[in-house]
């Protein structure tokens, strides 16, 4: 059995009880989605700034478990400051760490392994341990599918 | 199989024993598993695997149906079954009574939607309670959004207690009040008896959901006053897939069936079908056999045991839950639901210091104590209490104060681990 160790890494702690990008955004000019997971009764809001094809700001506020929460919160100081090409890349990225072999509509499909370094991940490697944790993945990609249902808002 | 004379054979309650005849805590020899979620499944006794597996390796064919000796072995089993399980909660006539489903969900399903087809119109009043499962709450909602009928809620209190001040208004023309027996949260065992003479009074139709009750509690559907009794067989040592209707005959007889298709007819024409009797009436197509059967053997190990017994067990292991949790952790944990444990039945849902359940949970499955975390598919009851979730742990016969000790050793380390 993996250890809790594994799970919950310090930086996901840290995280989890200082939380970044905390809070909301009037909307507009914001765009903002709102994700659950019924599982578990997670639930969370994501706000965005957007600045042409920047996100220039991301607030997210909700509950939810310690992986939760800080994926959210790792989320937001990984996408802030990016272009959408890059935030692209960042959730293929996530979503291969988190071994995510289904599509849009949950069916199974093969997704190729993507080539990436440790550095492109950055602090996000610190939830490379849940996907030991199997019933844990959907906590750690609440927040990331939330953002893309908030960047299907985007007018124009 | 060995027949138990349940009117005489009462077993002294000796867990170790208890234990020995569960095959899951063997299989879990040497490693730890503290099973404390009986609430969602309970564990089963060799005795109904074997009444399963005995009945498909000796005796399988379809009920109802075939002249064949093993074919009527096989509707002597299922009807057998029936008649146990029946006479469990005091059926006064088990052998028509008693319908069997596929959990208590389906049983709840069944009668809002052969309510709503003949006695229920727009507009007709269905008092729920607000710490109803979404068993008993959703097939209302759909009820209400397909026939118009009106929902009414008896609220709660903060000590988990139904709200009964306003209870005349609340019942005031009402045509049908459903509600739970035991909470699945909060434990409360409702005041069933006296509210079903409230309901009565005013002319409605009582419901009884009693998935989380009739697997610890003696069950009497008279002496509860109820006219119907929604129950399931996996929380009860039997297996999934079966579950239970109870209904006064009268009421049953009057209601149109639930599904069509074979064995839930007398006749069929191209244009018409004349319904069967009771109970084969709402059983349409072939039904659970091997789970009923199983949950027939289940009915015997517990009767064999004794539900006073079995109540008498629960209490002494949610006072000694009680206890332990207090005194190790004081304020820091909040159980919810009434603080007297005889108001209760052997569910105890809490909130430990800001520790989400989930986290709770995990932690405390690396000491293989199994909870529940989440909302315990009672939402409207979660938004009431304030939390989007919460941790559960839960007890039948084969828990011992082992448990509890485990339980409370594992949430140290969570208070450690979070700080």
């Amino acid at each position: 059995m993996p250890g809790l160790e594994d799970l919950y890494r310090e930086i996901i702690l840290d995280h989890y009880k200082n939380p970044r990008n905390e809070g909301t955004f009037p909307t507009p000019p914001a765009i903002k989605a709102e994700g659950h997971n019924p599982l578990c009764g997670d639930e969370l809001t994501v706000y965005l700034i957007l600045d042409g094809d920047v996100i220039k700001d991301i607030r997210i506020t909700g509950q939810g478990c310690s992986i939760s929460r800080s994926s959210a919160s790792l989320m937001s100081v990984a996408v802030k400051g990016k272009t959408l090409a890059e935030v692209d890349r960042l959730l293929k990225i996530f979503k291969s760490m988190m071994s995510i072999s289904t599509n849009a509509n949950g069916d199974p499909e093969v997704v190729e392994p993507i080539e990436y370094s440790e550095r492109e991940l950055g602090e996000l490697v610190a939830l490379q341990g849940v996907v030991k944790f199997p019933v844990r993945i959907k906590c750690a990609t609440l927040s990331w599918n939330t953002l893309v249902q908030a960047l299907e808002q985007r007018v124009g | 199989m060995e027949r138990m004379n349940t009117s005489t054979a009462i077993r002294k309650f000796n867990v170790s024993e208890i234990r020995k005849d569960f095959p899951i805590f063997a299989q879990h020899e040497g490693k730890a598993l503290y099973f404390l979620d009986s609430a969602a499944s309970s564990q089963k006794p060799l005795s109904v695997l074997k009444a399963m597996d005995d009945y498909y390796s000796t005796t399988h064919a379809n009920v109802h149906r075939g002249v064949y000796h093993i074919a009527e072995h096989a509707t002597e089993l299922y009807e057998g079954a029936r008649v146990k399980i029946g006479r469990f909660v005091g059926a006064p006539s088990p052998s028509r009574e008693t319908i069997f489903t596929k959990n208590a969900t389906e049983s709840i399903n069944l009668l809002s939607t052969s309510l709503t087809r003949k006695m229920l119109k727009r507009g007709d009043v269905v008092v729920l309670t607000e710490m109803e499962h979404h068993a008993n709450l959703v097939p209302w909602l759909i009820a209400k959004d397909q026939f118009g009928i009106e929902i009414r809620y008896i609220r709660v209190n903060d000590q988990g207690y139904l709200i009964l001040d306003d209870i005349d208004d609340l019942l005031k023309d009402a045509k049908v009040l459903s509600i739970t027996l035991t909470s699945n949260v909060l434990g409360t065992l409702n005041p069933v008896a006296h509210l079903a003479r409230l309901a009565h009074e005013n002319g409605a139709i009582v419901i009884g959901d009693g998935a989380q009750y009739v697997p610890h509690i003696g069950t009497n559907v008279t002496e509860l006053g109820l006219d119907f009794l929604a129950f399931t067989g996996h929380k009860m040592l039997g297996p999934t897939g079966i579950g239970v209707l109870w209904g006064k005959a009268e009421l049953l007889d009057a209601l149109p069936p639930f599904m069509g298709g074979g064995d839930m007819i007398t006749d069929v024409k191209l244009d018409s079908f004349t319904p069967n009797e009771l109970p084969w009436k709402f059983e349409a197509g072939t039904p659970p056999i091997a789970e009923a059967i199983g949950l027939g053997a289940a009915v015997d190990y517990l009767e064999n045991l004794g539900m006073d017994q079995v109540r008498a067990h629960e209490v002494e292991l949610l006072s000694y839950a009680f206890e332990r949790l207090e005194a190790s952790f004081g304020d820091d944990l909040i159980i919810h639901g009434p603080r007297n444990i005889n108001d209760r039945g052997g569910v105890i849902s809490f909130d430990f210091k800001d520790i989400h359940p989930h986290d709770i949970s995990q932690i405390l499955d690396q000491s293989g104590v199994c909870v529940r975390a989440g909302h315990h598919c009672a939402k409207p009851l979660m938004r009431h209490l304030g939390v989007t979730a919460t941790a559960r742990a839960s007890f039948h016969i084969y828990n011992e104060p082992a448990d509890v000790d485990a339980l409370v050793d594992a949430l140290a380390k969570a208070q450690a681990f979070f700080g």
